[in-house]
């Protein structure tokens, strides 16, 4: 046991759109010490203990007002994604297997093809916050261009048939959970998907391009009961279209989408 | 469990003269329709447990919002049942649980409350004190262990204080989103339910919810539990 991994792809900068979400505070990382047994060639690691840190959005927390408040931001990424960070890396301290994961890894295993181990909820709420906060710009909003539009136009008919779509499955979300517009992988075409609480499309591997938080604290403090009036405000002000053509680029390398009339970017 | 709900029947007069067959059916039938029950007490009146900005988006926005749609989901299944479109039916099941699940859950917490110089969090004398003591341990062990499982419910949904009159015992239960407590058990009966959706003390409370579930004893209304416990366990 003790095996010490660091995956090269968390030394790189990490605000890119494509980061894999594996967000280790190299500061509270814990290098094993080697310790000599009784025969001359056998060694013993002491317990490594790896641990997650809470990411900054891309942007400051009051960047995004008036749709997004700065005090919401506080709490929601503060409070709420910390929390969850939080709760991670102290059930990881009792697990000796689950730490050696990277993130993408550790959503993946905890799900357990739906009969979710107990960490699930706290690492994939970690890499949902994570990937959320990065689906989000000021001065978002918009249409996206090019390449993606295209696809978009191809999997949907039209980008307001993909809008009303997005928004109507915002609203039908019953309870706590996300939104997303994925690339399926064996379908090879884009989706819109509701997912409840913590759960995250990379569990059944599928492509997630960006996603909407609709847990009622993602809201509650701007909008109160108003949903419609955040997922508006989020599709027309907030969402990142240039984001998600980074995601869709880095996605074709992994699914054949076939010959664009227009290239992605 | 009463609600007090105000029936309204759709009446042939209210209609037009030019009637298709199905809706003049419908309307012969009489869809029972639902509306939002009237709050025991002002918002402010459960301060500082719960503020009254809560109280009333919860009861304005929230639980009217359940009751409009499952009116909403009502006629739709109706429409889809005099059809004979099975498809149309099912998919409207879970719009029925939700909205409906709602307003039932609400009208019993609505209940479940009430302001302190009323009785609010004064336990319960008689028999459900003594079920307590006797199913649950004390009156703390049931506090501690609701709060415990409401606090670790992920996402949305209930914590419960449930009798089963079939085994004539008190059990502890949560569910999700706006399932009632028969979902769990069809012999279950709900005395106390808390809601731990984040609407329900988010404003106030924000992301500490143990704050909440420990400040909402104070204006419990023990009065309506025991009544329930006693009209099944006479």
């Amino acid at each position: 046991m003790g095996s010490f991994s660091l995956h090269a792809s968390c030394l790189a900068k990490h605000n890119l759109p494509w980061s894999n979400g594996c967000s280790q505070n190299l500061n509270s990382l814990r290098i094993p010490a080697l310790q000599r047994g009784p025969g001359f060639l056998s060694r013993k690691a002491s317990k490594i203990l790896a641990f997650y840190g809470l990411k900054s959005p891309p942007y400051a927390l009051d960047a995004l007002e008036p749709y997004m408040s700065k005090r919401l931001l506080e709490t929601h990424w503060g409070e709420h994604h910390h929390g969850y960070v939080e709760g991670l890396n102290k059930q990881l301290e009792k697990n000796d297997i689950l730490y050696s994961y990277t993130l993408d890894e550790l959503v993946k295993v905890t799900y357990n093809n739906g009969n979710p181990l107990p960490e699930f909820n706290n690492a994939a709420q970690v890499w949902n916050h994570d990937f959320f906060w990065e689906s989000m710009q000021p001065g978002g909003g918009g249409m996206p261009e090019l390449g993606l539009l295209q696809q978009i136009e191809k999997d949907f008919g039209s980008f307001t048939n993909f809008k009303e779509k997005f928004i109507e499955a915002s609203l039908s979300l019953f309870g706590s959970g996300w939104v997303w517009l994925v690339l399926k992988r064996q379908e090879k075409r884009l989706e819109v998907v509701k997912t409840s609480n913590a759960v995250n499309p990379i569990a059944w591997d599928d492509i997630p391009l960006m996603s909407l938080d609709t847990w009622e604290h993602a809201y509650y403090q701007d909008y109160k009961h108003d949903r419609g009036k955040y997922v508006n405000a989020f599709m027309n002000h907030l969402v990142s279209w240039h984001v998600v053509t980074a995601r869709i680029i880095r996605a074709e390398a992994f699914v054949n989408l076939g010959e664009p009339k227009i290239p992605v970017a | 469990m009463a609600l007090r709900t105000i029936v309204s029947r759709k009446t042939l007069a209210a209609l037009g003269s030019g009637l298709r067959a199905e809706a003049r059916l419908a309307a012969s039938r009489g869809l029972v329709t639902f509306s939002l029950p009237d709050l025991p007490y002002d918002y402010g009146a459960l301060e500082p447990a719960i503020s009254a900005e809560i109280m009333q988006l919860h009861h304005q926005k929230h639980h009217q919002t359940y009751v409009t749609n499952y009116n909403k989901a009502l006629e739709q299944l109706e429409d889809a049942m005099a059809k004979g479109d099975a498809l149309a039916v099912v998919k409207l099941q879970s719009a029925i649980k939700f909205n409906g699940g709602g307003h039932i859950n609400h009208s019993i917490f609505w209940k479940n409350l009430s302001p302190i110089r009323e009785g609010g969090g004064e336990p319960p004398k008689g028999s459900l004190g003594w079920a307590i003591d006797t199913d649950l341990g004390s009156m703390e062990a049931l506090v501690q262990r609701m709060n415990a499982e409401g606090a670790a419910l992920q996402g949305s949904g209930w914590v419960w204080l449930g009798l089963d009159k079939d085994f004539k015992k008190l059990v502890v239960e949560t569910t999700a989103n706006q399932d009632p407590l028969v979902t769990k058990g069809a012999n279950l009966v709900p005395l106390i339910g808390i809601d731990v959706w984040e609407h329900a003390y988010y404003l106030q409370y924000k992301n500490v919810k143990p704050d909440y579930l420990k400040n909402i004893w104070k204006v419990i209304n023990w009065k309506y539990a025991s009544e329930v416990y006693e009209k099944e366990c006479h």
